[in-house]
């Protein structure tokens, strides 16, 4: 059964490093839904979050051939229900009249969104929170127009004190 | 200790212990071959860079050491991909070494630059482009570590011109520290346990064992194993040599053109005990119908083999000879087993199905001409192929009782790799025969490195299965689309023979069955690079065989 599952994966912050993986997902035909990387909690290693649509077999798989990428630590999945799953999403808003504008800004206030520009006839709008959150907030907004549009991709980390474990 | 990068690169070379490299100098390389002018390392001068992947990998599978090889940056590296892959796809050992243009030129399109690192990520189990001076004794030891460590595979290092020129303080590691790689040595205790009781209650269990087992050395074992417990042993293409084929309990290769008894008794298992092998589409035939009835226990250095292409009841992740070796132990208290009635089985297939080899037809069927070989062919001498017909008849009818001694191109199916691994292989066993069973297809692929051979005294022999066409794919336009021979034939030219003594080398013809072992002798005595031109049947077509899509057990012919 096809599902999509959350990779965090820990890799040494060399050149090169995000093309391993990439090109690891393309040559060995799995899906990337959405790749994050940024610094981690450690000096010289960053962390890539991936989410991977497939089933276990696949899942499985794409496991275990990251591990085998020299430069990858540690690969471990997150469960959704342990996990808090983010993402950060820019929304720019055409905005017609003064109605819009406020229409916008009680629906921001609903999502706990922000908004951090406006000019005369738009508005950007930043909204974090899980996929789902920001595929509904996208929905409501679109009827007014989006001009332009930029998601991070999701970025997780397990829930409490403890770390991931390795699968 | 104040040097330059070339120097560093070198000794770093020789602290790795390495005596041969196989390359072509070029423009981004000068510094480096200035270097290695006084250094002890032999190079051999190649004339493709193809050529050198091929000889650093034949070098590689016939000495058990790291194969090494060379080229200049642009062409020079993209030459070499096609051999590093191959090393990639078989699990070889070697590191290839690049020139690059200099740094501030990188990404510039200077002339003679390709992305190296971005071509060869996909078919390297790493590589590294150097940076800094300093930074060379460290990479060189990581990569020669990560070549031959684990499973095995090509390592390759980019060097920037000026990373070759420019001065740096050294100092050599005496260790390294790679944190995202360690593999898994030891089998699970547990897992071995439950395997040996698995295979202790199996009513037909079979070994298939793969390249693996030679490149962990576990032959030995392997045949420990077998004889303990009376186990039928079959191998992949890879495999073969890893278990003597004179044994009794040998049946031979699997696969699309394996010996019928190796198929029909695999199909029959109730476990297959699987070492070091990954279960490729050529050898397994039709995955959905390979082995219906058979449990499988699945051991290998790499965890991401298990369960890839088939699925495994028990996985043991480890290196072979040390999973051998416990489950030995673990053995040692149950008894020796008996004959049993899957014995008997097995061996009335192989009484049933023993390949016939008696052809006196003029031209010459190809099975008779391995059967002549064979009767020159020592049990140390060392076999290479080209691919296509060449390698199936080889493979199929070729009898080998040692491991290393049979160097093919199993994973890719490189045309003209035969060639060179014969010459990498006399480099490293140079006491020995080398004898590369082509086509003559393949060999005009890789044909120019006669000029290598006779130049460097590399004293192999070709013997061309001459058929003049590109022989297997002109099978599969016999038998699956209707005898049309879409850009099969090759023609009539050129003269083999001429042309091995336009290079300076022996070249002789034979056409006859009684003609061939003398012409194979007299070329071993020579120590001369040979090439005999072995006139066959034009038509002639490897069977038996598993069509495309069918289970091993649908053989025709």
């Amino acid at each position: 059964m096809n599902e999509r599952y959350i990779l965090s994966v820990l890799v040494e912050d060399k050149p090169g490093v995000m093309q391993r993986v990439s090109g690891l997902f393309r040559r060995r035909n799995f899906n990337i839904d959405s790749i994050t990387v940024g610094h981690s909690e450690k000096k010289g290693i960053s962390r890539i979050t991936l989410t991977v649509a497939g089933d276990r077999k696949v899942l499985e798989q794409v496991m275990k051939q990251l591990n085998k990428l020299i430069e990858v630590i540690k690969v471990s999945q997150l469960n959704m229900e342990e996990s808090v799953v983010r993402e950060l999403a820019l929304v720019k808003v055409r905005t017609k009249n003064e109605a819009i504008r406020s229409e916008l800004i009680s629906y921001a206030n609903i999502f706990r969104a922000r908004i951090v520009d406006v000019s005369r006839d738009s508005m950007i709008i930043e909204i974090t929170g899980d996929e789902d959150k920001i595929d509904a907030f996208i929905d409501l907004v679109k009827t007014y127009g989006i001009i332009e549009l930029a998601r991070t991709g999701v970025t997780a980390m397990i829930r409490g004190a403890k770390r991931e474990v390795k699968k | 200790m104040l040097m330059k990068g070339a120097e560093a690169l070198v000794k770093s070379l020789e602290k790795e212990n390495v005596e041969v490299i196989f390359g072509i100098p070029g423009g981004a390389t000068i510094p480096f071959y200035d270097v290695l002018y006084d250094s002890g390392i032999r190079h051999i001068l190649v004339r493709h860079e193809q050529v050198a992947a091929h000889a650093a990998d034949g070098y590689a599978r016939v000495s058990g050491k790291v194969g090494v090889c060379c080229a200049t940056s642009g062409p020079g590296a993209t030459n070499l991909t096609t051999g590093i892959t191959n090393a990639y796809m078989d699990s070889i050992p070697i590191v290839a070494l690049t020139g690059q243009v200099p740094t501030i030129m990188i990404g510039k399109d200077a002339f003679q630059e390709a992305d190296t690192i971005g071509i060869t990520m996909p078919i390297t189990k790493h590589n590294f482009q150097l940076r800094s001076v300093e930074e060379i004794p460290k990479i060189v030891k990581k990569a020669f570590f990560i070549a031959k460590t684990g499973r095995p595979g090509p390592v390759l290092i980019d060097i920037p011109k000026d990373v070759q020129e420019k001065e740096g303080d050294i100092t050599f590691p005496d260790e390294i520290v790679i944190p995202g790689y360690k593999p898994t040595i030891r089998g699970n205790i547990n897992q071995i346990k439950r395997a040996v009781k698995l295979i202790l209650n199996s009513e037909r269990p079979i070994i298939l064992a793969g390249g693996g087992v030679i490149l962990s050395n576990a032959c030995e074992e392997l045949i420990k194993l077998a004889e303990m417990l009376l186990i039928p042993v079959v191998t992949t293409l890879m495999g073969k040599g890893c278990f003597p084929e004179t044994h009794p309990l040998s049946l031979g290769c699997i696969g699309m053109h394996g010996r019928k008894a190796a198929n029909y008794a695999i199909n029959d298992a109730d476990l297959i005990i699987a070492i070091g092998c990954r279960f490729s589409d050529r050898s397994t035939g039709a995955v959905s119908l390979f082995a219906p009835e058979a449990k499988i226990i699945h051991i290998d250095i790499d965890p991401a083999e298990i369960g890839k292409n088939v699925k495994a009841d028990l996985p043991i992740v480890g290196d072979a000879k040390h999973v051998l070796k416990d489950m030995l132990t673990l053995l040692e208290k149950s008894k020796k087993k008996e004959n049993t009635e899957w014995n008997k089985k097995v061996d009335e297939y192989k009484r049933e199905f023993a390949p016939f080899m008696d052809y006196d037809e003029i031209p010459m069927q190809p099975p008779r001409v391995i059967k002549e070989i064979m009767k020159v062919l020592k049990e140390d001498d060392i076999v290479t192929t080209e691919v296509g017909q060449c390698q199936m008849w080889a493979s199929h009818f070729l009898t080998r009782t040692k491991p290393r001694t049979f160097i093919s191109s199993g994973g890719l199916g490189t045309m003209g790799f035969g060639f060179p691994a014969a010459l990498g292989a006399k480099v490293a066993v140079p006491e020995k025969n080398v004898i590369d069973i082509a086509g003559d297809g393949s060999f005009l692929m890789v044909c120019q490195d006669l000029a290598t051979a006779v130049e460097e005294n590399i004293p192999v022999v070709v013997a061309i299965f001459d058929n003049r066409f590109l022989g297997m794919v002109r099978q599969w336009q016999e038998l699956f689309f209707d005898k049309r021979y879409s850009s099969t034939f090759l023609g009539e030219i050129p003269d083999f023979v001429e042309l091995a003594k336009a290079f300076g080398a022996r070249g002789i013809r034979v056409t006859k069955p009684d003609e061939v072992a003398p012409a194979v002798k007299e070329a071993f005595e020579s120590e001369k690079v040979t090439v005999i031109d072995i006139v066959i049947a034009k038509e002639a077509k490897v069977l038996p065989m598993v069509p495309p899509g069918r289970g091993l057990k649908e053989m025709i012919g």
